[in-house]
């Protein structure tokens, strides 16, 4: 009992990084039809930021989280402008081919500057844990879900609440009408890659202290990330956010009571249940096959 | 361009091994050459009906640990007391164990998901690969994991009194040959049928496909099978040629490569995959002569990729074909219009 207690505690916990991980991913795919093999080399952008910001350059770890979701927002914006805008009308597989070939430099850049070594990266918290009944968490991953929440709710207010969100929901709505009706097309794209790499940046900037920073650590957190989009149904940001938590409580409960060796599996497997059981996705509404 | 042009190809790589006496450059051949046979079952689906599969490292690497199992024999406890075990089988039958558990497995992920199209096909087909690795990381009485299968034996013939090996390079140069022209004759055989057809049609229009009667989804499952079974093929000589295999041979960059070559030399063409799998075999030796270190490598295969996307988006071998025919068109728009000339005096 005081083990499934915990098991469920971590999930909850780890549940938030990935909803963090996959609202980017599924508002990338809503809005520009772009499959985004860079997600996961975001992710560890934001915690390569934090370990030069926090370990080489001995600025405060608060002030590097920002400027790390800030850079993110800056790199995703470049790669739309440079990459992706003049690939506005082509197939979905076109874009998906030159974002492969944008994760295989980003990747082997970052080997390239950091060497393959794991770095670790120091955090303010103290190292007791915090003791909650029978089960207890450390500090740090409280920090981590405070804030992945905080940028969820974020995200939530800005897709609902701004001007922008609405251009946003429009053009995921209607690309076309929504041009039609002054909104600028491209701007929106721009903004969209932007704020959903600032997330992924986060996510690597928030987990980083918690693991290690290495070249690879993107591959796995990209994994995720698709996990929960396709869990979510793609495009669908409350789906991505419950999506999280369900592959959370899967891999906790799987690693917990079947096998540690296949936790990582846990998301492949609830996919390949899903679209055994569900094609059309967990939450997605409209139809998914075309 | 005959049809004889491609039987010249294959004998004049024929006489490689007669005159290359540099082991490295015939081992670089001997790998691209397995990696051509892949990227040709990979073209079947990606460019014969346009579905982007990125799981298809997993056939591949199915098919090697199979054949691995075969000819070594294993045991392994299914339940605490049930016991399943294979005595070491010949090479040749474990190739083909390859190609059946292949095809089967082609079968069954192809039923699987072709529920789904698109981007959802693709993460499918990436997490089937992904699953297969982890399960050949884990499952360690049957794969070892980690520490890899080892002295897996090479193949060997006999016919009466006289066997042939082919643990040399030369020798396995040939049966990399003879392999690699009998993918292709399948393939071809089987795009230019009336099932390729149906692919071809699927991949324009599925649902006008569809209106006119082709069932979908079972041409899409035969095109995952062959492939898959080619695939495995692949799969089963590399690990034959390289002799182990560990889970690293499920590596997504290995897609990667398959899919490089299929779009770089020309989706959906026959001689697209051997075209692409040259070039992607040369650069990366070009690269190692210059004495770059692999991250730039990849970097440039990168590049390379985005590259063609945007300047090359068919491939090499229709931009070379459509490059001929305006050539041809224009030397007969010469000879009309002095022709009228003449005429006209």
């Amino acid at each position: 009992m005081n083990q499934l207690l915990q098991h469920l505690l971590n999930a909850v916990i780890l549940g938030g990084t990935y909803a963090l991980l996959g609202i980017g991913l599924t508002l990338i795919f809503g809005i520009m039809r772009v499959v985004n093999f860079t997600h996961g080399e975001l992710y560890a952008f934001g915690a390569y930021c934090m370990y030069a910001l926090v370990m080489r350059l001995g600025f405060d770890f608060f002030a590097s989280l920002l400027l790390a979701v800030a850079l993110g927002a800056l790199v995703g914006a470049v790669i739309e402008l440079v990459l992706l805008s003049r690939l506005r009308r082509a197939d979905i597989d076109t874009t998906m081919l030159v974002m492969i070939g944008a994760w295989i430099i980003m990747q082997n850049a970052e080997q390239l500057i950091w060497s393959g070594v794991a770095l670790s990266i120091t955090s303010p918290f103290p190292s007791n844990p915090l003791v909650l009944g029978p089960a207890s968490v450390s500090w740090t991953r409280v920090y981590v879900f405070v804030v992945a929440l905080l940028l969820i709710a974020g995200t939530y207010f800005l897709i609902n609440r701004t001007k922008l969100g609405k251009a946003m929901r429009a053009t995921f709505q209607d690309r076309d009408t929504a041009a039609l009706m002054g909104i600028r097309i491209d701007r929106i794209h721009t903004a969209t890659f932007a704020i959903g790499s600032s997330l992924a940046a986060a996510a690597g900037a928030l987990l980083g202290p918690v693991f290690v920073v290495q070249p690879t650590m993107g591959d796995l957190a990209a994994a995720k990330a698709f996990a929960v989009v396709i869990l979510g149904g793609m495009g669908s940001v409350p789906g991505a956010t419950i999506g999280g938590f369900v592959l959370a409580f899967a891999e906790e409960l799987g690693a917990g009571y079947i096998s540690s060796g296949y936790r990582d599996a846990m998301g492949f497997v609830l996919i390949i249940l899903i679209l055994l059981v569900r094609p059309t996705g967990l939450f997605a509404r409209k139809e998914r096959i075309g | 361009m005959t049809r004889f042009t491609p039987w010249l190809f294959v004998a004049a790589l024929a006489t490689v091994p007669l005159w290359m006496n540099d082991y490295y450059y015939l081992h670089v051949l001997i790998t691209t050459g397995i990696f051509i046979i892949a990227a040709m079952s990979l073209n079947l689906l990606l460019g014969y009906t346009g579905q982007l599969s990125l799981g298809h490292v997993a056939f591949f690497g199915i098919g090697a640990y199979t054949s691995a199992l075969v000819s070594l024999g294993f045991k392994v406890h299914i339940a605490p007391d049930t016991v399943v075990s294979l005595s070491p089988k010949p090479v040749w039958f474990a190739i083909l164990c390859a190609i059946v558990v292949t095809g089967i497995v082609g079968y069954s992920i192809g039923k699987l998901s072709f529920r789904v199209r698109g981007a959802y096909f693709v993460i499918v087909s990436i997490s089937f690969a992904e699953v297969v690795r982890l399960v050949a990381l884990n499952w360690l009485e049957l794969t070892q994991g980690p520490m890899a299968l080892n002295s897996i034996p090479a193949l060997t013939l006999g016919f009466g009194d006289y066997t042939i090996s082919f643990l040399r390079k030369p020798q396995f140069f040939y049966l990399m040959l003879v392999m690699a022209v009998v993918s292709y004759l399948i393939v071809a055989r089987l795009v230019n049928s009336r099932a390729g057809r149906a692919m071809i049609a699927l991949r324009e229009n599925e649902s006008l496909a569809m209106s006119v009667g082709i069932d979908v989804t079972r041409y899409l499952v035969l095109a995952t099978v062959v492939s898959a079974a080619i695939a495995g093929m692949a799969g089963a000589l590399y690990t034959h040629y390289i002799r182990i295999v560990d889970p690293n041979i499920f590596l997504f960059i290995y897609t990667v490569t398959m899919v490089i070559m299929v779009v770089t030399g020309g989706k959906g063409t026959l001689a697209g995959p051997i075209v692409g799998g040259v070039v992607f075999g040369i650069v990366p030796e070009v690269l190692r002569g210059m004495k770059i270190v692999p991250e730039v490598q990849w970097i440039v295969y990168g590049v390379l990729m985005i590259a063609i996307v945007y300047f090359l988006p068919e491939g090499i071998v229709p931009a070379v074909q459509r490059a001929l025919a305006s050539g041809r068109r224009a030397f007969a728009g010469l000879t009309i219009l002095t022709e009228s000339k003449a005429e006209e005096k």
